[in-house]
């Protein structure tokens, strides 16, 4: 989880000046998302192409003005490849953030709010999630779970399981000795309920900060997995996949392999950039 | 102190056990049974007897707590069971394809330190304004790329439009080359901005300010009194990048078809291999709780005010 580290550690505040050039990359960053999603939801609006059915004599088209990003080996455009593969990349990581913000999230709750005893255990537990490097512990789960899209995107948010409990943890801390939570304990709040309507509200806003953090980090996991043939199986444009089948065609098709990695780092970019705008504000 | 490191150790070995026993009930005790996926396939013409006498062989008939047993006292002796799979025991697999993977990653850490540390210093030293922006927002970039492809696009560039590496017969010089590269920048990237951070933390402190009245230049600064106080945040993700130097090996691997650990990984996965992953996920792990130990244990040392951790701070 390097990027709890790195995430906890603030960065300076900037200058006003500083700030609006840099709302162009923040509003830049939110098209790129709102395109990803438009794709994953309509991708038939986007390209008149199939996303799974070549045309014979179409094989290893450079790109052009009908085929933008090129054709593959089969004769399959590579954008509608890429905007079809959209809704597996992007529903796996709301999958994987979901299951990593439920988990997470009532963990560090529970930790942060009880203490004690149960505190200790949960964050034993924690640390024995953080002791093994994601991707092993990705690959321990798939081998178990079996391979599939669904299957990668659960191992991909147990992983940040762990993450998302002690940022929650400490938050929940944090609130706790504010003097607003005292009061409502110290005017009969039952716990359950002060934690609910006090505790959690205040505690989530850094989380899900940090949410679209492992959005970005869940589709990068996503892809690499599905580069070594775990995820969706090989007629399904998922973008990992896309990079893998087109390795065989480096010599002659440079674009089967560089376009679906250039639109995987964008997002990327868009989703850690948005992350850091929420962060900044309170 | 000494009872801090009692405390530590023990706290380590905890870790340690739990995450044995995690992952043997996960890997051990569910089904997915390796055993019987090689040996009932038809081809090999085995009765259902002789598959039960090789469960009997392996110890797979025993009930799950002798299982467990067995497999932890295995361990801490230092032997990892059988490979079903290679059909060789674990400790064999691990002699042959550690050592390529140790190599890698070893030098992708030196590299890695190296690129993150140049990266810092010219971000901060950097003598204009949008330079240092465009320095600073460099490891941004580099932690959204993902490792596979940038293996293949340095192959891509460098070995067959430029022709600089070649793919057949290389030497041994040049066939790690680009998978170094391709295992540094990942990790350069987390390093390179948190050395950036907290070079910009300390330069604001009162003592740099004395330093460079005294009349000590900037660079000068830097190397002899900034960069000792800013290593320390660097060195609570050591054991964080060791398992990403781990994880980056695999892929990397698997890219430029090098026989190694990762290799071996891939393969444990895809032939449900359990044993090798279990020893391949405990001996992660024990690197991970090891590195973090001493970060712990050395950190007193370079910064004099962590050696009472309890009371003075608060």
């Amino acid at each position: 989880m390097s990027n709890l580290d790195l995430f906890t550690t603030r960065r300076p505040e900037l200058g006003l000046s500083k700030l609006r050039q840099l709302d162009v990359t923040l509003v830049l960053s939110w098209a790129v998302v709102a395109i990803a999603v438009a794709w994953a939801v309509a991708p038939g609006l986007f390209t008149p192409h199939s996303g799974t059915v070549g045309i014979a004599g179409n094989q290893l088209r450079a790109p052009d003005a009908t085929h933008w990003f090129g054709t593959d080996e089969i004769g399959r455009d590579v954008l509608a490849r890429i905007i079809y593969g959209a809704i597996n990349s992007l529903s796996g990581a709301v999958v994987a953030v979901v299951v990593g913000f439920i988990g997470g999230t009532s963990l560090g709750l529970i930790a942060g709010s009880v203490g004690g005893r149960l505190d200790t255990i949960i964050m034993r537990i924690v640390d024995v999630l953080l002791s093994v490097p994601g991707l092993l512990f990705q690959l321990s789960l798939i081998i178990i779970l079996g391979f599939g899209t669904v299957n990668v995107a659960i191992a991909v948010g147990t992983t940040t399981v762990a993450g998302f409990a002690r940022l929650m943890r400490s938050e929940v801390i944090r609130v706790r000795r504010a003097d607003y939570v005292e009061a409502a304990f110290g005017s009969g709040g039952r716990f359950g309920a002060v934690l609910w309507r006090h505790v959690l509200p205040n505690s989530l806003g850094t989380v899900i900060a940090f949410a679209a953090l492992q959005f970005g980090s869940a589709i990068l996991a996503i892809s690499t997995l599905g580069f070594l043939g775990y995820g969706a199986p090989p007629p399904t444009p998922e973008w990992g996949l896309l990079i893998a089948e087109g390795r065989n065609y480096l010599t002659t098709a440079w674009w089967m392999t560089t376009f679906p990695g250039v639109i995987v780092i964008l997002i990327v970019l868009a989703t850690n950039r948005i992350s850091q705008s929420l962060r900044r504000t309170p | 102190m000494t009872r801090l490191l009692v405390s530590r150790i023990g706290q380590a070995a905890v870790v340690l056990l739990l995450a044995f026993t995690a992952s043997f009930l996960l890997l051990q005790a569910l089904p997915g049974d390796a055993i019987l996926i090689k040996y009932q396939n038809p081809e090999m013409g085995l009765t259902p007897e002789q598959i039960a006498e090789i469960r009997v062989l392996y110890g797979a008939d025993a009930p799950i707590w002798a299982q467990y047993g067995n497999t932890l006292w295995n361990f801490l002796q230092g032997s990892f069971g059988y490979s079903v799979q290679a059909g060789v025991p674990v400790n064999a697999l691990l002699a042959t394809n550690l050592p390529p993977t140790l190599r890698l990653a070893s030098l992708g850490l030196v590299f890695a330190v190296l690129i993150a540390g140049v990266l810092a210093f010219a971000a901060t030293l950097a003598p204009f304004a949008w330079l240092r922006n465009l320095l600073q927002s460099l490891p941004a970039l580099m932690i959204s790329v993902p490792v596979f492809w940038l293996g293949i696009m340095l192959i891509q560039i460098f070995s067959f439009r430029l022709r600089l590496v070649p793919i057949i017969n290389p030497s041994e010089f040049q066939a790690l080359i680009l998978p170094v590269a391709t295992l540094a920048l990942p990790i350069a990237a987390p390093l390179a901005q948190i050395l950036i951070r907290s070079l910009d933390e300390v330069q604001t402190q009162p003592f740099v300010s004395v330093a460079r009245a005294k009349g000590a230049s900037r660079p000068w600064v830097l190397w002899h009194h900034v960069l000792r106080n800013a290593l320390l945040p660097v060195l609570t993700i050591a054991g964080v990048l060791f398992g990403e130097l781990l994880a980056g090996a695999v892929v990397t691997e698997t890219v430029f078809g090098i026989n190694g650990l990762g290799r071996v990984t891939e393969q444990a996965v895809s032939y449900q291999d359990t044993a090798v992953l279990q020893a391949i996920v405990i001996l992660a792990a024990v690197g991970f709780v090891l590195i973090n130990l001493v970060v712990d244990l050395v950190a007193p040392l370079i910064d004099a005010r962590l050696k009472n951790p309890v009371g003075a701070s608060a």
